[in-house]
């Protein structure tokens, strides 16, 4: 039993490299890529497929210099994360004052699980016509829909969290003579936390994912889906491929610095999960 | 209160609930502030449902979308369950291709759409990889990390008792891993369903759920538009309760993996 235990968290702190192995890390996570990108380049000179519709990295590479000196790209990436703080902070306030409604009030959870889940398994990019009609081209409907549809897993999650938070904290905390509010902010809140922080988390990623689709749906002037929407037309492809690395990073950003890092200051130094 | 006499209670509110939103939308469309092509009657909305199910178009466009999201889907399993197993097993895998799915993973699959009508061109093609491209990380990262979970312990104690490579592989990794691969194949094709309809409204054929909805659009038919997403919700329900729910209670649950969810 000790060994299986050992063997378990040697694994788990093989993870974190000495100074002298970090380098060794760093060449082998990139080794990959410059594997992948020597072949991309192969494939691109040779000829292969047409030139244009298969630009060689340089290229590419250009042409995402040329978009971000000219301020043409940060333009774009700027009206897109606009665009998916509103609808993320809209779904935030909405679906976490559901959520937790429906975790403390028995009534709220009858008549709000059933419309949640009525809603929930439809994907939500089937909505973005719908919305069109509604309300119209532009950032409105854009904002809405991503709105609408982040809110979903948080609903989910900040309502499975409240009702997660233990009996027993609870009646303690009451017995220690803690009033509504009091109970609320102290025990329930902090206790739903983990819960809540993964419904946001979900959202955020889940808003991302519709937000880049409808850029392309609803024809707004600017935004990052609607870049490489209209590089289409006129077939350039290594402005697409540049968009794509943006989208790409800027997810990979969200995840890793924005939700790990609320993660680490809220949750884990109240002890509620472990790093 | 007793249980069941709270269940009772619950049950009678949430059909309340569900009664009361579609009293309020149906008032909403007969009283005329909004444009009836906007805004159907729920018997408009039945109606269409009911007319392009007997004719036989929804069960048309139906059988393409779910043509399209049951070939990615299959292409996606077949290449990320060996790959995520590889993975967990060989560390020379890992290393190489664990930062390569890291990058790729954050990449929206409708960012790729553009990009994969540009080359493979407008329809099935297009269609099923992006379907595969969506479907296929979630069951690389769950493979991966379910091989990985497997407890040591148990690998240990079936060596000792003699099993070989391959007795190992099927009696002890792959029944200790399903919990997360069958999670994985959840999650894979909740992500394909998506995905699909989102690459038929974009890249837009003459047949799938997806471009009904976007088509319907150009025309002003929200009934027609209501009626299909009532289809796909209804689909993606079943596939998701009925065919995964039951796959699990086959598998994991029979093998004693994990215990089904309490109430």
């Amino acid at each position: 039993m000790q060994d299986a235990v050992t063997t378990m968290t040697v694994t788990g702190v093989s993870d974190r490299p000495q100074a002298g192995e970090r380098l060794r890390l760093i060449a082998r996570n990139i080794f990959p890529f410059i594997v992948i990108g020597a072949i991309w380049e192969i494939v691109a000179w040779a000829g292969v497929f047409p030139h244009r519709l298969f630009p060689t990295l340089e290229e590419i590479a250009a042409s995402f210099v040329h978009l971000t000196i000219t301020g043409i790209l940060p333009h774009h990436v700027i009206e897109t994360i606009i665009r998916l703080l509103t609808g993320f902070a809209l779904a935030g306030v909405v679906g976490v004052t559901i959520g937790v409604l429906m975790g403390r009030s028995r009534r709220a959870e009858d008549i709000f699980l059933p419309l949640v889940s009525i809603g929930a398994p439809i994907p939500g990019l089937a909505y973005a016509p719908l919305f069109l009609l509604w309300f119209g081209l532009g950032n409105i409907s854009a904002v809405l829909l991503v709105g609408f549809v982040s809110a979903f897993p948080i609903i989910f999650n900040s309502w499975t969290g409240v009702k997660a938070v233990k009996e027993i904290w609870v009646r303690s905390a009451q017995a220690m003579g803690a009033d509504d509010r009091r109970l609320f902010r102290h025990v329930i809140l902090p206790g739903a936390l983990p819960y809540i922080l993964t419904g946001l988390r979900l959202g955020l990623a889940q808003a991302w994912r519709i937000l880049v689709a409808v850029e392309m749906l609803a024809a707004v002037p600017w935004g990052l889906g609607w870049l490489i929407f209209g590089a289409r037309k006129f077939l350039n492809t290594d402005i697409m491929l540049a968009g794509i690395v943006v989208i790409a990073v800027i997810g990979l950003v969200l995840e890793k610095f924005v939700f790990q890092k609320i993660e680490n200051y809220t949750v884990v130094r109240w002890g509620m999960i472990t790093s | 209160m007793t249980e069941a006499g709270q269940r009772q209670r619950s049950l009678l509110r949430g059909a309340l609930a569900v009664l009361a939103a579609a009293a309020v939308y149906e008032a909403m469309a007969r009283s005329g502030f909004f444009a009836p092509a906007l805004l159907p009657t729920l018997s408009a909305i039945a109606h269409t449902l009911f007319s392009t199910l007997a004719d036989g178009t929804m069960i048309g466009h139906a059988a393409f979308t779910l043509y399209r999201v049951m070939f990615g889907f299959a292409l996606s399993v077949v290449v990320g369950l060996p790959l995520g197993i590889l993975m967990a097993r060989f560390q020379r895998v890992e290393h190489f291709f664990l930062p390569l799915v890291s990058a790729l993973m954050p990449i929206p699959s409708f960012a790729l759409v553009p990009l994969f009508m540009l080359w493979f061109g407008i329809g099935n093609l297009t269609t099923i990889l992006i379907v595969f491209y969506a479907a296929t990380f979630p069951m690389v990262f769950n493979t991966w990390s379910g091989v990985r979970s497997v407890n040591p312990l148990w690998l240990r104690a079936a060596g000792a008792m003699g099993a070989d490579e391959h007795k190992l592989f099927w009696k002890v990794i792959i029944p200790g891993a399903s919990p997360f691969i069958i999670t994985g194949m959840r999650q894979a094709f909740l992500r394909a369903w998506i995905a699909v309809v989102g690459a038929e409204m974009i890249a837009a054929s003459d047949w799938g759920l997806g471009w009904v909805i976007f088509d319907a659009k150009e025309f002003l038919n929200a009934d027609v538009m209501l009626a299909s997403l009532i289809v796909i919700g209804l689909i993606g329900f079943a596939f998701e309760r009925l065919f995964f729910g039951s796959l699990e209670r086959m598998t994991v649950m029979r093998w004693g993996m994990m215990r089904a969810a309490k109430g």
